[in-house]
């Protein structure tokens, strides 16, 4: 581990390079590879629900017909948040990042079942195939929430596009019990439980609602397939159904999903705040053990999407009551972040920009789920913009905004290159004005009385469509900039050092971009937040570990 | 549990009186409150606003003076050893958050109580939703396309769905209800300002989902008693050419028939009527009083060709009186 090599180009050979041919890569074994599948994939999917986005706010620009017909907006709204969801945020931080990084974190050569790996992979492109071919066929209209008996009768290939789901499920449930399994059966001698980094105790909270509660999903959208192919009366009221089940099913994954979601950004969170602050995290258990309360809650509370349901007001008051215990160790992280800036030594890099983002976005996310959770403010903010604006704020401006941070963080490891660090800080800037243009005014929409799902708007909600659309265009211009500077960045970039932020966990211990086997022996476990025994070298503009070798606990 | 709270809780509200807007009329945040129930569900909004204004000012304040006290001045230096964790502290900030989500969760819990329990003595107005329109049945029988009530009185909404799942919503009431087919769901309000309010259908429902927009009307007692009565009677007061015209547009027919010619999802009246028609499963027939009757009873019957067989039956939802209106005002389309 001298710190000469850290100076070298990426290192001779490397898992990028170490084998070549497309079936190199569609049947590796290796997590790394699968890893970088998956971003690109993901990547893809966030671009098609992306430009979706742009269509929706492009439409809604003015009231009435802009650029295209009602049910063609239907369509549109209906695709960008099942692409959004399904295809983007929900393999997004677990598969792509979480792939790519937790073996590495446990010094571990590979995940425990590399089969099953690669297996989910295969699962979420053909499920991610038969969703897109579902377009094809037919595009569906039914809101990515699919509530019957509206879509066991719509038009569209409503039974091809929740097969697709089916089949992506299975994949989510395949990358989760590979984390539970790997997690406890490949954490290396001296690395107990409370000494993993805090992205490994989300990971694995976050793969426990995987496997627990996707079957539901699976289920239920098979439940769907029945009556909708076969007439089977489950959900439609004319066949001697209950529409109002369907969506207690739907969200008794939906919700648990919704912290499938947010659980690996506050996990990635923890690593940024930590690093960049090069300050050990304060109060690491409470950290851990709220992600675990908070897969816990998660499963209590998906009534909370029902309280104009019909569903008894007993029950919306148990729901109610049980929604606010999942706002208690999210608000307990937050604090925990903090502190941990506290006296710390904060480096402003892009992964840190996006980090405090994400605590200016995620506090309003979460304080707008106040209103929400309290029954009679819920009944009239319920299925209004101000839902749209408030779960925003959680999925995009918490969990996409922690993915950014950790795809910058993690960039230099996973490809070798350094991306331009002054273009990085812009776009993440830009980004951020143009988020909270965009949906803070959705909050003033919401609370007015604009409901969600509108082709068209009376017009006294005008003006506050025209800003939200502006902003929703800077955005664009946002994530434009920083595809292009991440693509320059792997012609050009600088070459990365072993370790330019200055991580303690294992993974900035092992050569840039890794090796195949990822470390040439089983490096040596030592506390993930304790930065002491790194020092910066001004020569490679990275840190090493002072006197070359750690300590053994 | 209300004396245990209302004098913590009196306090509170009077403290914050001058941060909060009257639920009667517009603030930033909130539309026209005309409704018993607004005022509450306004002051619980404004309270957690503050709430959150404070935590949010908190949060943000210390991570900005944080990250500027504490700024990384050259690369190489160092945080200065400090605690990684302090149980006092967790602990209220554990305990803080969960004294304030237990006071919104009861004061959100007690406006819903509020909100679910009607007076014995309300006026019952049955509610009807069918894609993409409403309908207002009143104890008389009496059908209209907007929701006329009574100033100051309790109204009790009985509502179903003909297709699929919708939500009554209304802003200005602070009301919002889903309407799911096969069952009755109820909701009530008690209108304290005359004038006119939107009502939206707030549970997507297709193509025209936007555009499944009521008006409540608010008069007093005595208006309202006349509107309906002057309403009610239409079949006695008007041509039944007239009178089919106002069915037209209050019960359904024309979300899906236009009259100017276009056809929509259903045929255009224009020229309809005596025209010679070709039907799904092959042949003709002419569109007279009798095929234009059963198409409004059995819809399903004789679907003429290029539409899809989605129209709802108005088997004991339209009298005889009433379709022969309806037919007389196709007459009146006829080339």
């Amino acid at each position: 581990m001298a710190a000469a090599t850290d100076a070298a180009a990426p290192a001779a050979e490397n898992y990028l390079n170490c084998s070549h041919g497309w079936r190199s890569w569609l049947f590796t074994l290796d997590h790394k590879r699968i890893g970088v599948m998956y971003l690109v994939s993901i990547l893809a999917a966030f671009l098609l629900g992306g430009v979706l986005a742009l269509l929706i706010r492009t439409e809604l620009i003015a009231p009435g017909r802009t650029i295209m017909g009602a049910d063609d907006y239907n369509k549109v709204f209906t695709l960008h948040g099942a692409i959004m969801i399904f295809l983007f945020i929900i393999p997004g931080i677990p598969a792509a990042l979480g792939n790519f990084v937790l073996p590495l974190q446990l010094g571990a050569k590979d995940v425990a079942l590399p089969r099953l790996n690669l297996a989910s992979y295969h699962l979420y492109l053909v499920g991610a195939l038969v969703c897109v071919a579902s377009i094809l066929l037919g595009a569906v209209d039914t809101g990515w929430t699919f509530y019957t008996p509206y879509s066991t009768t719509a038009s569209g290939s409503v039974a091809m596009i929740t097969l697709g789901v089916f089949i992506l499920g299975f994949s989510s449930v395949f990358t989760g019990l590979n984390f539970i399994v790997t997690v406890h059966k490949m954490r290396p001698a001296g690395m107990g439980w409370f000494d993993m980094p805090l992205l490994l105790w989300s990971l694995y909270a976050t793969a426990i609602i995987q496997v627990l509660a996707t079957p539901i999903l699976g289920i239920t959208v098979l439940l769907l397939f029945l009556e909708r192919v076969m007439g089977v009366g489950i959900f439609d009221p004319a066949l001697g159904g209950d529409p109002v089940l369907f969506q207690h099913f739907f969200w008794f994954y939906s919700h648990p999903a919704v912290y499938i979601m947010i659980l690996p950004a506050m996990g990635v969170i923890s690593e940024l705040i930590s690093v960049f602050s090069r300050k050990h995290i304060f109060g690491y258990r409470a950290i851990a053990y709220s992600s675990v309360a908070i897969a816990v809650f998660s499963f209590l509370v998906w009534g909370h999407h029902m309280f104009t349901s019909g569903q008894s007001p007993l029950m919306n008051v148990i729901f109610s009551a049980l929604t606010f215990s999942v706002s208690i160790p999210s608000a307990v992280k937050v604090f925990n972040w903090l502190a941990t800036m506290y006296k710390g030594s904060i480096r402003f890099d892009t992964p840190m920009v996006y980090a405090m983002m994400f605590l200016f976005l995620f506090g309003i996310g979460g304080l707008t789920g106040l209103f929400l959770g309290a029954l009679s403010t819920d009944i009239h903010l319920h299925d209004t913009y101000f839902v749209v604006a408030h779960f925003h704020y959680v999925m995009m401006g918490g969990t996409v905004i922690a993915f950014l941070g950790g795809l910058h963080y993690w960039w230099p490891k996973m490809f070798g290159r350094m991306y331009s660090e002054k273009w990085g800080r812009f776009a993440a800037i830009i980004i951020g004005v143009g988020f909270n243009v965009t949906f803070f005014t959705q909050f003033v929409l919401g609370s007015q009385g604009m409901p969600r799902r509108y082709y068209d708007y009376v017009d006294r909600f005008r003006d506050y469509h025209l800003i939200s659309t502006l902003g929703s265009y800077l955005m664009g211009v946002g994530f434009v900039i920083v595809a292009v500077y991440l693509l320059h960045s792997l012609y050009r970039g600088r070459p990365a050092p072993r370790n330019p932020w200055g991580g303690a966990s294992l993974e900035w211990e092992t050569d840039t971009p890794p090796i195949h086997h990822n470390f040439e022996r089983t490096p040596a476990v030592h506390d993930p937040y304790d930065f002491s025994g790194l020092t910066w070298d001004a020569e490679i503009r990275g840190y090493v570990r002072r006197g070359g070798e750690v300590t053994t606990r | 549990m209300s004396l245990l709270l209302s004098s913590p809780l009196a306090t509170v509200f009077g403290f914050l009186r001058p941060f909060l807007a009257q639920a009667t009329e517009d603030s930033f945040w909130m539309p026209v409150g005309a409704a018993s129930g607004a005022q509450g569900v306004d002051r619980l909004f404004y309270l957690i606003f503050w709430i959150s204004v404070v935590f949010f000012v908190l949060i943000v304040g210390l991570m900005s003076f944080f990250a500027v006290r504490y700024r990384r001045r050259r690369a190489d230096e160092r945080a200065p050893d400090s605690a990684s964790h302090n149980t006092a502290l967790e602990i209220t900030w554990t305990i803080v958050p969960v004294i304030i989500v237990v006071v919104i969760f009861v004061l959100g819990f007690r406006g819903f109580l509020d909100m679910v329990n009607p007076p014995s003595d309300a006026y019952e107005v049955l509610v009807t939703g069918q894609k993409w329109k409403w309908f207002f049945t009143y104890p008389n029988g009496y059908v209209d396309e907007d929701l006329h009530v009574p100033l100051d009185r309790p109204v009790r909404l009985v509502m179903t769905s003909e297709d699929v799942i919708h939500s009554l919503y209304v802003p200005a009431f602070r009301l919002k209800k889903d309407v799911v087919p096969g069952r009755y769901a109820k909701a009530w309000f008690r209108a304290t300002a005359a004038g006119e309010y939107e009502l939206f259908c707030a549970e997507y429902c297709g193509t025209s989902h936007s555009d499944m927009i009521a008006r409540v009307i608010v008069e007093p007692q005595a208006e309202f008693d006349a509107w309906l009565e002057a309403s009610s009677n239409f079949l006695e007061t008007l041509s039944p050419a007239e009178a089919g015209e106002r069915l037209y547009s209050v019960r359904g027919c024309k979300q899906c028939h236009r009259v100017d010619g276009q056809d929509d999802i259903g045929p255009t009246f224009k020229g309809l009527f005596g025209r010679e028609r070709v039907l799904q499963e092959g042949g003709t027939v002419t569109a007279d009083e009798n095929y234009l009757r059963e198409s409004i009873l059995d819809p399903q019957a004789r679907v003429v060709a290029g539409y899809d067989p989605v129209m709802p039956t108005y088997q004991g939802r339209l009298s005889d009186r009433e379709i022969t209106a309806l037919i007389e005002f196709l007459k009146t389309l006829a080339d």
